[in-house]
């Protein structure tokens, strides 16, 4: 099929933007969309043009290193799905496709598609773990955990740290992602000594990153290629305000 | 390394190297097999923890080995260096396995024990690991699994509230914990925070989107590296006391892997070309069940859980080229040649033998799908038989992530599968201690050779990576640090600036080349030749085929490259040619490697050598030994073999008729 | 960071401290408004029980606030709270702006359209109750002069097909308002789980519904003759 795709390029971090118009005239249905990409870019490298950055790495879906809003939706238009799953079957012979960057203030542009989103590894040092060493781990069937807490931790788990949350909500708030830690470790037994100190810190931080704040608008969890649902934001809720209530400090 | 002794023998790659001094992994203590890890740790020296600080660690790669070893150096105290060339720590391959990971924890009561787990990853991985090491990994299972428990991973459960197992290829007990189908996932983000909890601390200081290309030596011992920043493009070096490569495995060398788009082998093939001897670089491994190529712009390839086979049937049309609907294709059309050939196993038969009888029917044209590398694995059966709902159960997930990539539903048409590349046993040598050849430098994980063999078994893979990063690596990496802190290295010593030096013109000349090709068409190329050559199946005739071919595909790729823009910013397609360039090197030993083995063991599968069935024919009497590679510079490498030795565990032959 | 602060500056400092506030301040406005609804509708029980009404409410605990101290109790709390609502949504709102200094060029917005509309919601919202304020309780722009009964004040009002419709319109606004917003302020308040998730969605907006129809029905029936 032809396609004309309108990308964002920026050469670096400070160059200013625009949306460049390609034309590709031989798109196969069963190509992803980074592979169409790639087509285009070897394309443009035989044109002696630059070709589009992304970043993408694993193309299965659970790296969390593709990143680009297509026709205005993060990750485009296929629900549950990250950029590198979607298949251009998705599209139709003679579509105009916008491919943009995240935008957050958060996440600056490094050139073209790719962001720099360490503010998510900022978050995750607020206190995204459990402060246990190597070593001092009591026997694993010490402490049993019911199922269901432990399914739902999953569920938050899964979270990839792509951050098409910031990117599609219009506060470009953090909370899904943050939320999603929170909840993940939060319902586990092992994460209780430091729930409270958890929640604060990591909001803090969040809210110290220049990310927006939530206001529960939920094109977060519509986006979200893992399904992460927007009920977890309520659990970071009640455990920032549990702790703001019981004094814990963010320190 | 001492010089060459003698010309091999005209079978075993006539004349293509030279074999130098045996090799002998000096380091595991005499004693008993499940006493030699105690007694290392006994006789491993400590460092005051006031003096760690003072010494630095660097180390590259932040998957499960290289995360884990980073946050518990961190958590020690010494000051850690960690280097990853993704945009943060989290997004290192280990997070795509899926299956589990094993332990020898015998929760289920069904006579699991650390020896059972020993012995089966010695007999998995055909008798060609080291006793020693694989004794270790399964000491170290059980502690492995504590942690991540400790740490939050949030493994699946029984309604007693208790930690789930399963069943995975071929053992027979129930020793896999899994994590839903993203257990790599799950352990990775377990390692990634306690790193990040580091990097808080401030013990461990992170570089992402850096990635190193050579290894500084300093009067015998690595000291750092040389890295570029792949925002900047920046040449920089990063000294230190100790460097850890963790830099995982070489499958992209076949261009389609199921590795991820940036796995490379350049900082361990650096560190080879610096004096690390590379040890059994043809053992890679296939798994069968993986989605098939559908074009030329194909850029990876997709795995799909092997537990498919369990109810899936795998069959082609008995017609050569036979291009009808699958669901036009009457049942006596059908060649279940699996259950033909197999009949004691079936569909089930072990990953090596399934993929190669894909790869035979396809070569025999009876493929299916775009260029007919595809065979079918059909549900029509297990539907009728157990309901749609049941196998929807099941393999639901699967079925959704198989519709999502070809757009096919599996529940109407027949699944389409091939085999593709997903793991590399072989690696950087390595001795008891995760040392190579190279004073101060460490490997673990994927990128050494040590606990595997031939053939890896199923969810061993995160069991050596943690192992490896959290408890044998801290201990081993101190040890060696009880002579530390060395002198330091200043920015200007003739080593470093050769390192960065070589470095730089490395870059200018792949940028200088101009040429008429891309990085891609390139590593396609080579990707294809290897995949044909040194694939599934190896040949005498292939591999010199190949030998001939890749030296002059690597100059064509030097003078004939095409990389727009320059090295001093964000440029893709200079990273890439980077890796690609070590990729043309190492295809070279891999297939120097495989042609040298003239026998058949696990990955490893020389069509001269098996069995009147068809199967792999082991030479434990020739070829019982790893093959660790040295670097000539461009000279015919020298082969070194360390001799195995089997006390505990007794080779004997597979069969699965 | 270590910081012993009080518990308004910690509420205050973070996001979900602000957002806390508009949740605790939107659930006083929804009480508040469902008080007024009912009230309200005593219109249909004729002139003298609505006028009593009107009466009793200034009379309510006179004997220890005086006459319509209960009242200015409940605007000065009304008062406080709609500054700290407003107060808080600015300044998320600002925190929003800075937060995406760059649009998108193809803009495709996710989420419900009541939750992206809160803030214009709430400008309709508050301006409404400027001209309702002047209207009905101070009488500035009601036809009838101040000392006038409640109950012909309202009909006057609403004899005026203009400001019914502008009166109907912002109940649909305020309905659109407290669908998005109850279910808000309890997800705000940690009370949301995936489980419960529809319900309170579904009950937010039946709450919704209820009140702009309890508000609406009555310049409707004030339009069509029902109420003279």
């Amino acid at each position: 099929m032809k396609l004309t795709l309108r990308v964002w390029r920026q050469k670096d971090a400070d160059a200013k933007g625009k949306m460049v118009k390609y034309q590709l005239d031989d798109v196969d249905e069963d190509m992803s969309f980074l592979e169409m990409l790639d087509v285009l870019n070897e394309k443009l490298v035989l044109d002696d043009e630059d070709p589009i950055s992304f970043d993408h790495d694993c193309r299965e879906g659970i790296c969390g290193s593709c990143a680009m809003v297509i026709n205005g939706i993060p990750h485009g238009p296929q629900k549950n799905t990250t950029t590198c799953q979607l298949h251009m079957r998705h599209f139709k012979d003679g579509d105009t496709i916008d491919v943009e960057p995240w935008r957050a203030r958060a996440f600056p542009v490094i050139k073209d598609l790719v962001t720099d989103r360490s503010a998510f590894d900022q978050i995750i040092q607020a206190g995204g773990y459990v402060s246990v060493n190597t070593g001092s781990a009591p026997e694993a069937h010490a402490t049993p955990v019911d199922k269901v807490s432990a399914d739902d931790s999953f569920d938050a788990a899964t979270c990839i740290g792509c951050g098409a949350c910031v990117a599609a909500c219009p506060n470009g708030s953090s909370m899904l992602f943050t939320a999603a830690k929170v909840t993940h470790l939060g319902l586990l037994p092992q994460g209780q000594p430091e729930r409270q100190t958890r929640a604060i810190s990591m909001l803090a931080k969040q809210d110290e990153l220049d990310f927006g704040g939530c206001t529960n608008v939920g094109a977060c969890a519509e986006v979200c290629p893992k399904g992460i649902p927007l009920a977890t934001i309520s659990r970071l809720n009640h455990d920032v305000l549990g702790a703001t209530l019981a004094g814990a400090r963010s320190d | 390394m001492s010089e060459l002794q003698q010309e091999p023998t005209s079978t075993q790659g006539e004349g293509r190297y030279t074999l130098g001094d045996p090799i002998a992994d000096n380091r595991a203590p005499d004693s008993p097999i499940g006493d030699r890890w105690d007694d290392r740790k006994f006789s491993a020296r400590l460092v005051n923890p006031a003096n760690r600080r003072k010494m630095s660690v660097i180390v590259v790669g932040t998957g499960l080995a290289g995360g884990a070893a980073a946050a518990t150096l961190g958590e020690a105290g010494y000051h850690v260096k960690s280097f990853c060339y993704q945009d943060t720590p989290r997004r290192a391959h280990s997070i795509a396995a899926q299956g589990g990971i094993n332990a020898a924890k015998n929760y289920r009561n069904d006579g699991d024990s650390v020896h059972r787990l020993f012995y089966d990853t010695v007999k998995g991985g055909d008798f060609r690991s080291r006793e020693s090491n694989v004794h270790r990994l399964a000491e170290n299972s059980l502690s492995i699994i504590d942690q991540c428990v400790a740490q939050g991973v949030p493994f699946a459960r029984e309604y007693s509230g208790l930690l789930d197992t399963r069943s995975f290829g071929g053992t027979q007990v129930s020793r896999t914990f899994y994590a839903r189908g993203q257990t790599g996932q799950q352990l990775l983000l377990g390692a990634y925070q306690a790193l990040e909890r580091q990097i808080a601390a401030g013990t461990v200081e992170m570089h992402p989107r850096t990635e190193m290309l050579d290894l500084i030596v300093v009067d015998g011992r690595a000291r750092g590296i040389v890295a570029r920043s792949v925002l900047t493009g920046e040449i920089q070096t990063y000294l230190a006391d100790v460097v850890v490569l963790c830099t995982g495995g070489y499958g992209n060398v076949y261009y389609l892997s199921t590795n991820a788009k940036g796995s490379n082998v350049t900082a361990a093939w650096r560190a080879h070309r610096r004096g690390a001897l590379f040890a059994n670089p043809c053992y890679t491994q296939i798994h069968p069940t993986c989605i098939p190529v559908s074009g030329e712009y194909q850029s990876k390839l997709t795995l799909m859980s092997e537990s498919l086979r369990n109810d899936g049937r795998v069959w082609v049309p008995k017609e050569r080229g036979d291009d009808r609907h699958p669901n036009d294709i009457p049942e006596d059309e059908r060649d279940y040649y699996l259950e033909r050939q197999y009949p004691a196993f079936g569909n089930l038969v072990p990953r090596d033998i399934a993929s190669r009888a894909a790869k035979n029917m396809c070569d025999a044209e009876h493929g299916v799908g775009p260029g007919g590398l595809g065979v079918y694995l059909d549900f029509k059966d297990a539907i009728e038989r157990l309901g749609r709902h049941a196998v929807e159960a099941k393999y639901g997930n699967l079925f959704e992530m198989y519709q999502r990539i070809t757009g096919d539903d599996p529940y109407e048409v027949p699944m389409r599968i091939y085999p593709a590349i997903h793991y590399t046993m072989g690696g950087l040598w390595v001795d008891y201690d995760l040392r190579s050849t190279i004073p101060g430098l460490f490997v673990g994980g994927e990128a050494n050779f040590s606990d595997h063999g031939a053939n890896r078994l199923g969810a061993s893979a995160l069991m050596q990576g943690l192992s490896d990063g959290y408890f044998i690596l801290p201990t081993t990496v101190a040890d060696y640090l009880a002579d530390a802190p060395f002198d330091e290295v200043p920015e200007d010593h003739p080593a470093v600036v050769e390192a960065v030096q070589s470095t730089q013109a490395r870059i200018d000349k792949l940028l200088s080349a101009n040429g008429n090709r891309t990085v891609d068409s390139f590593h396609r190329e080579l990707g294809q030749l290897v995949w044909d050559q040194c694939g599934m199946a190896r040949s005498k005739e292939g591999l010199e085929k190949a030998l001939d071919r890749i030296p002059s595909l690597r100059e064509e790729f030097w003078r004939d490259v095409k990389i727009v823009g320059t090295g001093d910013g964000f440029n893709q397609s200079l990273e890439k040619a980077n890796r690609v360039a070590d990729f043309m090197e190492l295809a070279e030993l891999m297939c120097l490697d495989a042609l040298h083995r003239e026998e058949s063991c696990g990955g490893h599968f020389r069509v001269e050598h098996q069995t009147e069935d068809g199967e792999a024919a082991r030479d434990d009497e020739n070829f019982s030994y790893v093959a660790a590679w040295e670097w000539t510079d461009g000279g015919k490498p020298v082969l070194h073999k360390e001799d195995l030795e089997f006390s505990y565990v007794h080779p004997s032959q597979r069969s699965y008729k | 960071m270590t910081q012993h602060r009080n518990i308004v500056t910690r509420t205050w400092g973070s996001s979900v401290g602000k957002k806390s506030v508009m949740a605790v301040t939107g659930a006083i406005f929804l009480l508040y408004v469902i008080a007024h609804m009912i009230g309200n509708l005593k219109i249909f029980f004729g002139l003298t029980t609505f006028d009593n009404y009107s009466v009793h409410l200034r009379t309510l605990g006179e004997d220890i606030f005086g006459y319509g101290g209960v009242l200015w109790i409940i605007r000065t709390v009304l008062t406080v709270a709609v500054l700290l609502h407003m107060w808080a949504a600015f300044s998320l709102w600002y925190k929003a702006k800075k937060a995406r200094p760059v649009g998108y060029q193809h803009r495709n917005p996710q989420g419900s359209y009541a939750a992206r509309t809160m803030r214009w919601g709430g400008v309709i919202i508050a301006l409404f109750v400027i001209w309702h304020i002047l209207d009905l309780t101070l009488g500035v722009v009601n036809p009838l002069p101040e000392n006038a009964g409640a109950y012909q004040k309202l009909v006057a009002s609403f004899d005026r097909p203009v400001v019914s419709i502008f009166y109907i319109v912002a109940m649909v606004a305020l309905s659109t308002h407290i669908s998005h917003g109850l279910w808000s302020g309890i997800q705000t308040l940690g009370g949301n789980s995936a489980v419960r998730q529809h319900a309170l969605k579904t009950f937010s907006i039946t709450v919704g519904v209820v009140i702009a129809v309890g508000f609406a029905i009555i310049p409707i029936s004030v339009m069509t003759g029902l109420v003279r």
